[in-house]
């Protein structure tokens, strides 16, 4: 077979169907990747005509353009729009694009996953932006405050589109977040052991992992919100126990490790790209992955620093400012470690290069106003004022927009195969660098003047006049700027002339496939031997198109094949079947958006419905998978043979499963600090009466959570020796019945508004129920499966999965129902 | 504060854009030999032992200064309360039980004031820049802030929380009295 018979035979295979239809149901990293590209660029346009909106308003002192009631929609909008519609979808888009490159396999671990996360983000989204053109947008800033964003300040919808909308889109955060972490551990090229992964995985891992303990805290504060909106009842409403700074703790335990999870990608684009642009590789690649991880983990320790003026004891902000400070030595590290690979290298000035250059003179800008503002006296005045705006625009667009551009400009040659003829691109960067400053360098200035951030207008007397002027006009030549990046892309991908592969010269793996990508990525996966596999073998490119890798031969049976490696030695493990096209995802994210719409428009019929719309097609989903019959060994080419991924002890859905559940416990973990926090910290509590667990309650739940336990492993074990397991799975279900019954008696014992503690019991008694009913839902699935002959001795993956789920369930249990009885016992 | 701030920063970033620039000369040095040499220079002489000299010098600067702007229990310390609402700030005096203002609120000038802020309905912010720092009115909460004028004199106040619709007119002031003065005000005498 030749390599073009090759490649159409995989096209055959890979591609997504022709037309709009192909959109819609193409689950191919290559799509879904470009598709959030230009979804997230699409909302980048929208978030820059609001901001074009507020310079406008701010040109001239005492404007009219816009009332209080619309400017105030229009920066909340900015704000959510860039932080939530663009940012993180952005490098979602560039790492579901990339990453698979990068790493030489065929595509993500979970295809389907990718194309629902993609649409319930453009669905979420598009609630948000339906909410700006009707004018009911939120308008109590992005970060939400209640009361003002509750049924005291905000008794409209307009909240609920921000806290229904956003939780909608971070569905695709955390499906995308478990996509990354499990591509990175297992789909790689076979010798690509994880001090071989490129930088940029390393970083995505990181940021991956993050993003599944960071945004678990905002996504409980916007459901305990709209709680409170909805029914009443009252986590953050004083006089029935709930306190405000709830949401606060809760909203910058996920805001400030955000902060990283968005500078932390460009992070991993600078070192990609810097090392190329010096001719030369990476300088201290091992520090400078450990400084990635320990700012990941430090971000997570800072959050108070966004709460200064709150009223917390001053030694309590000591700690929380000492830690605000150390997180700039991971910063520091990284910096360094660049400037020291610009140093030992031969640095050529390309586009990519220059925008990498003005990444660091602006985020260094942005950092050390930022140790200034982590110094709490000098916060005390500077907080909430312009000072801050200019500071949080430093790191954002320095430290994210420009490495962001710098990617474009590194990556357009391989998107598109073409090669950029005008210099737009030049002309663009010195629009964009000068605007950008000219509007936000005097603007730090107009805040130690007092200019307070959210105000609708200026006073004509208060000395900020020249400065808001000029940051207007800075801020308009910057818009132009964007829309030269864009025609300049959009000339570039239509009519530029064909360039050759791999122009820079680099080192990694996407460099080694054919320029634009193929929907297949590689022809045959490359045996790898070090960090730089372009760089160890120049013919590689050619030895891939021509089959001499793994899985050289397009099979008959039209699957989807790609290669599983061992975590940490890279050592080829199995032979996985991909899912192919499917309309499944998008119809997926159209239930869950009836859900979000039901609760949105208050029709709270639609809510249980979808909820079981959802479920129903979660079983069609993963029935799809499996196989009915033991498999032998199969061949993958190179003198190799491998089982098939349905034999694995650990399949892939398991390793998916542990690091979402990874994400439900840190959710369940803030879920009882809000609990703890509000028992200790709000005030009037103690609340009218506890409630007394009485004997069958606990009993219930002890004996539910000792039969779910025994009756999991008894169908475990029965099945692995190929026995029959419906003893386990009766013990099962009686025992997560048992549990379900437990947690009923506190739904019983109290009343869901009458007060924080008993509205927080619900939410604990509710979160058991909820993780009952799934583990009780796996089990049943899962005898249906053992019945339809999916499950046998040497097929035992999804009984793994769903213990792994009930063993969770039953830890939730005991946990949240222990803390639940804890004041009634104590009193 | 804001002093040492600026210069320091502006010393470190030109340090880093110097290096930068530098970086950029036409002498590479990629030999492993010299790999060894740059990571002691860049790694560890630059990346940790410079950055944490700054970053522990700092963070002891900033705690000590703002020890130096808690309140002390003292002799002659007034307490006052404001409560901030949708969009007015209401005062209350400890001396003048009874007595409250709008908008305004007296002190004393060169005596150390207690304000306890609180708020009725959303959060809001008590911010006299020419005083002190921020400290923000949270329901259900009373926060402490010390001020202190040291002349008479009327002295601008904002809140700085976003607070909605009447946010950007949200504004008091503090009127500071001399001896007499602050007297007569007590005794209800001033308006």
């Amino acid at each position: 077979m030749n390599a073009l018979r090759r490649h159409r035979a995989l096209e055959r295979i890979w591609s997504s169907r022709p037309g709009w239809r192909g959109k819609l149901t193409t689950v191919n990293n290559n799509d879904i990747g470009l598709m959030f590209l230009i979804a997230a660029t699409a909302f980048f346009v929208i978030g820059g005509i609001l901001a074009m909106l507020i310079r406008a308003q701010l040109a001239t002192p005492r404007s009219v353009f816009m009332g209080p009631d619309t400017y105030n929609q229009v920066f909340t909008m900015h704000g959510t729009i860039m932080m939530f519609l663009f940012a993180i979808p952005l490098f979602e888009g560039l790492t579901i694009y990339l990453l698979p490159k990068m790493l030489g396999t065929r595509d993500l671990a979970f295809p389907r996953l990718s194309a629902f996360g993609f649409w319930c983000y453009v669905f979420g989204g598009s609630l948000l932006i339906f909410a700006l053109l009707a004018g009911i947008a939120p308008d109590s800033g992005w970060f939400l405050y209640p009361p003002l964003s509750s049924t005291l300040g905000s008794p409209g919808i307009n909240p609920d589109f921000w806290l229904l909308g956003i939780t909608f889109v971070e569905i695709s955060a955390i499906s995308a977040a478990v996509e990354i972490v499990v591509t990175v551990l297992l789909y790689r090229a076979p010798g690509m052991s994880l001090d071989k992964l490129p930088i940029f995985a390393w970083y995505m891992l990181i940021v991956a992992v993050m993003i599944l303990t960071a945004f678990p805290p905002l996504i409980l504060g916007s459901i305990l919100l709209e709680l409170e909106r909805a029914f009443g009842m009252p986590f953050f409403q004083t006089e029935s126990g709930g306190d405000s700074l709830l949401w606060q703790h809760l909203f910058w335990l996920f805001g400030h490790p955000e902060v990283y999870i968005i500078f932390l990608p460009a992070a991993g684009v600078v070192s990609t790209i810097l090392p190329v642009m010096a001719r030369t590789k990476l300088l201290g690649y091992g520090w400078i992955v450990a400084a990635a991880a320990f700012l990941g983990v430090l971000s997570f320790g800072l959050w108070v620093h966004h709460m200064y003026t709150t009223g917390i004891p001053h030694m309590g902000l000591a700690f929380f400012s000492a830690a605000s400070t150390l997180v700039a030595l991971p910063t520091g590290i990284q910096i360094f470690a660049w400037i020291g690979t610009i140093w030992k290298g031969r640095p050529e000035m390309h586009l990519p290069m220059l925008w990498i250059v003005a990444f660091f003179a602006t985020f260094v800008i942005g950092g050390l106003t930022g140790v200034m503002v982590a110094m709490v006296p000098f916060d005390w005045q500077t907080h909430d004022t312009y000072f801050i705006v200019a500071h949080l625009h430093y790191v954002l667009i320095g430290g994210f927009v420009f490495p962001m551009l710098a990617a474009l400009y590194y990556w357009l040659p391989h998107f598109t195969g073409r090669k950029r003829y005008f210099k737009l691109g030049e002309t663009a960067f010195w629009l964009i660098v000068v605007g950008f400053h000219g509007t936000f360098l005097l603007l730090h200035w107009a805040g130690l003047l007092g200019m307070r951030r959210r105000i609708n207008s200026i006073e004509a007397s208060s000395g900020w006049e020249f400065v808001n002027l000029v940051a207007s006009i800075g801020g308009f030549v910057m818009a132009i700027g964007f829309t030269l990046v864009l025609i300049d892309v959009t000339v570039n991908a239509t009519v530029a002339v064909r360039g050759r592969r791999n122009p820079w010269g680099a080192g990694t793996l996407e460099w080694a496939i054919p320029a634009p990508s193929p929907s297949y990525n590689f022809a045959s996966i490359p045996e790898v031997r070090s960090r730089y596999p372009l760089h160890d073998d120049s013919d590689l490119p050619l030895r891939i198109a021509r089959g001499e890798g793994y899985l050289g031969t397009p099979p008959d049976s039209g699957l989807r094949q790609s290669l599983v490696v061992e975590v940490a030695s890279g050592r080829p493990n199995h032979l996985v079947i991909l899912p192919a096209n499917s309309a499944l995802p998008v119809v997926m994210a159209l239930a869950t958006g009836c859900f979000f719409v039901g609760m949105l428009i208050k029709t709270y019929w639609l809510v249980p419905l979808s909820a079981l719309g959802v479920a129903a097609l979660a079983v069609w989903w993963a029935w799809s998978l499996g196989s009915r019959a033991d498999h032998g060994l199969q061949d993958v080419g190179r003198g190799l043979a491998l089982p098939l991924a349905c034999h694995a002890a650990e399949p892939t859905g398991w390793w998916g499963s542990l690091f979402l559940l990874l994400a439900d416990g840190v959710l369940f973990g803030s879920l009882l600090f809000g609990y703890a926090f509000l028992w200790t910290v709000a005030p009037n509590w103690p609340p009218p009466s506890y409630l007394q667990p009485g004997l069958l309650g606990p009993a219930s739940a002890l004996g539910g959570a000792l039969l779910t336990l025994g009756g999991s492993r008894v169908a475990d074990q029965a099945l692995r020796r190929g026995r029959r397991p419906w003893l386990g799975f009766a013990l099962g279900f009686a025992g997560l019945a048992a549990i379900g019954a437990a947690a009923s008696t506190v739904l019983a014992g109290t009343t869901y508004d009458a007060h924080a503690y008993d509205a927080t019991l619900w939410v604990l008694a509710g979160y058991v129920l909820l993780h009952a009913a799934i583990a009780g839902l796996m089990l049943g699935f899962l005898a249906l499966r053992v019945r339809a002959g999916y499950i046998s001795a040497r097929r035992i993956g999804e009984v793994r999965v769903a213990r792994l789920w009930s063993d969770y369930a039953v830890a939730v249990a005991l946990v949240g129902l222990g803390a639940v009885w804890l004041p009634g016992v104590l009193e | 504060m804001w002093w040492v701030l600026l210069s320091g920063s502006a010393a470190i970033f030109l340090l880093v854009i110097t290096l930068l620039l530098f970086a950029f000369r036409r002498d590479a040095s990629d030999t492993p030999a010299a790999e060894a040499r740059h990571e002691r220079v860049w790694i560890w002489g630059l990346g940790f032992g410079f950055s944490i000299m700054v970053l522990a010098g700092l963070t002891v600067y900033g705690v000590l200064m703002g020890e130096r702007l808690l309140p002390r229990p003292g002799p002659d310390v007034v307490t006052v309360r404001a409560e901030g609402a949708q969009w007015v700030w209401r005062f209350s005096y400890a001396d003048a039980p009874g007595r409250a203002t709008e908008h305004i609120l007296h002190i004393p000038a060169g005596r150390p004031v207690d304000v306890e802020i609180t708020s009725t309905d959303v959060i809001h912010s008590f911010w006299v820049p020419r005083l002190a720092g921020k400290l923000d009115a949270i329901p259900g909460h009373v926060n402490v802030l010390r001020i202190e004028a040291e002349m008479p004199g009327d002295y601008a106040g904002v809140s700085a929380e976003f607070s909605g619709v009447g946010y950007t007119g949200h504004r008091f002031i503090v009127r500071a009295h001399n001896e007499a003065d602050w007297g007569a005000f007590l005794r209800g005498e001033v308006r």
